[in-house]
């Protein structure tokens, strides 16, 4: 336990929901910077399509329930669910895919089971896996990166994807943890040579994304938005199990511990998706543990399992287990022997 | 009187005590069959017919059999029920019967029909019985279409599709196309859809009843036509 040691005053201005909110954000700034300049504005158009039918959701919801509409809006909780649901999701995608996930993550995950603070599972990433599992076509249609691409669309063009969606016909790639999954009979050393998407660590695009969101997730962290425990974790948890079956990249070694922490959505999810208050668990140690599966689960799925990314998966397995967690948790209060639990 | 039993017994398979909304019996059929409006009308038919059937012939026996051996005999009854219906359904509706496969074995376990056997047909007379198996079934029956009727919209966008397998060729052109185009949303149709929309189905019932309830306690509460007010003077000690 420690003490907070200064000279007063000790009065301190809380952080209220609306100032977290607004801190995580900004946070996605950098990663969303490089989404735009890799893969194009599609990305954009997400986040505010999205955030349209999330605030309209939340609206019509907070109505029916009789709730105050405008104080509960201003929390800007909404918009941060469709931003984080909007950077997982493909650029490029239909409005109605973004509709869906929005009804899904605003609705179901959030408003029937109470709203903000009563979820027991990350919104954003329920939002996720719903599409994910239901129109597994458009899920996994990922624009070519810069570089690679003959050329990046223009934000006309991410308009015309987004309504028009019949008549856009963009560039599109496997995504490296596809790659990876397709060719476990290959050395890594063969697949890196023949495959240019795979670039230097993470793949081409996808290591200066994962790059600008561990950015924005610092940042977070010297905020004092969220403690350490849980994202640290994570990607140890993650990078420990790469590393522990790489066995220098021969046929299903499953890729280095860097392609695992660069690629995907490791980072994002490890900062913005892991460190939500809500869902995950609470204690210090639990956080720890939580983390650490939460890395176990997404090296698993992501090398044994049928998805190529796992991060969604593994956080809402994990949001089952949190209550279990802090129950088992719990510190002791000072004073008190650990007396045998009911 | 004997008109009051049946109205109970009526309200209470239909509505109020309704096995798939308010018992949550029978969960398991419910949820992995319902992905169509055949598919769930074929359980919801060879459901209500095992729970008649078992429901007279538990009732017949009641006299007879001992408290101690109840459950296997009831349970020896419904299965040879079941085993009737399944070759009922082998006969004249095959594809059916080849779709529900694991389903119409099962209906033997659920807990419907135990429940109703050991519950009502067993203490009571031969005539009631029989009505209440056939309300619970119908109770059973409607939330079972009703669910995949839903399930078949939200899932593929249309309606009634491959009628026929349950009324023969006629049916074939059934099929009514909702939207066209549809992206077929997969959710809908995967078990997690099945729990999804059957929880919101419990929800819009129980909403129905608070509303009912509102109503019913206005009327209590508002004032007869007529009435004096209650004048009150002076202090009360």
């Amino acid at each position: 336990m420690s003490l907070l040691r200064i000279t007063s005053p000790h009065a301190h201005g809380p952080l209220s929901t609306t100032r977290v909110m607004q801190t995580v954000l900004l946070a996605t700034l950098p990663g969303v910077a490089a989404l735009v300049w890799f893969f194009g504005p599609g990305v954009l158009v997400n986040i505010a399509v999205t955030s349209f039918f999330a605030i309209a959701f939340e609206a019509a919801v907070l109505k029916l329930r009789g709730r105050p509409v405008l104080r509960t809006l201003d929390d800007h909780s909404a918009v941060v669910t469709a931003t984080l649901l909007a950077i997982a999701l493909p650029p490029y995608a239909p409005w109605w895919l973004l509709a869906v996930g929005a009804a899904a993550s605003i609705l179901l995950a959030k408003q029937l089971y109470g709203g903000l603070g009563y979820n027991p599972f990350n919104p954003a990433m329920v939002g996720y896996v719903v599409l994910l599992i239901s129109f597994p076509v458009q899920m996994s249609t990922w624009a070519a990166p810069r570089g690679l691409a003959a050329e990046v669309p223009g934000l006309v063009d991410a308009l015309q994807a987004c309504f028009i969606p019949a008549s856009f016909d963009g560039a599109t790639m496997a995504t490296p943890l596809d790659i990876l999954r397709q060719n476990s009979d290959q050395s890594l050393a063969a697949l890196y040579a023949g495959t240019p998407q795979l670039g230097a660590w993470g793949g081409v695009g996808w290591q200066w994304v994962s790059l600008g969101f561990l950015a924005g997730g610092l940042w977070m962290l010297y905020r004092g938005i969220f403690t350490w425990h849980a994202p640290v974790a994570m990607l140890a948890a993650l990078a420990a199990l790469a590393a522990l079956f790489y066995d220098g990249g021969g046929p299903g070694s499953g890729g280095s511990p860097l392609f695992h922490l660069l690629s995907g959505a490791t980072m994002f999810g490890a900062f913005f998706i892991v460190t939500d208050p809500v869902s995950s668990a609470v204690s210090t140690r639990g956080r720890l543990i939580y983390g650490a599966l939460i890395g176990v689960l997404i090296y698993l799925i992501r090398t044994r399992g049928n998805y190529p990314d796992a991060v969604a998966f593994a956080v809402l397995i994990m949001n089952f287990a949190a209550p279990f967690i802090d129950y088992y948790t719990q510190p002791r209060s000072y004073g008190h022997a650990r007396g045998d639990r009911p | 009187m004997s008109e009051h039993v049946y109205r109970d017994l009526s309200l209470n398979g239909l509505w109020k005590n309704n096995p798939a909304l308010v018992q949550l019996l029978g969960l398991c059929p419910l949820l992995a069959v319902t992905a169509s409006v055949v598919n769930a009308l074929g359980l919801a038919a060879a459901t209500l017919f095992v729970l008649i059937c078992s429901n007279t012939a538990v009732s017949l026996i009641r006299h007879v059999v001992s408290d101690a051996v109840r459950l296997p005999a009831f349970v020896m009854i419904i299965a040879s029920a079941v085993t009737c219906t399944e070759l009922l359904m082998q006969a004249y509706a095959y594809e059916l019967y080849q779709i529900l496969g694991i389903f119409l074995p099962l209906i033997t376990t659920n807990c419907v029909i135990l429940g109703r056997a050991d519950g009502y047909a067993s203490k009571n007379a031969v005539g009631r019985s029989c009505f209440d198996g056939a309300m619970m079934g119908l109770g059973f029956g409607v939330v079972l279409v009703l669910l995949g009727a839903l399930r078949e919209v939200f899932g593929t966008g249309a309606l009634f599709a491959d009628m026929d397998l349950l009324f023969g060729p006629a049916a074939a052109g059934w099929k009514v196309v909702l939207v066209e185009g549809y992206q077929p949303f997969l959710l809908a149709i995967l078990p997690p859809g099945a729990f999804i929309f059957t929880g919101l189905l419990i929800a819009l019932k129980n909403r129905i009843d608070s509303g009912i309830e509102q109503r019913a306690a206005a009327r209590r509460e508002a004032p007869v036509r007529g009435s004096k007010r209650v004048r009150v003077t002076g202090t009360i000690s």
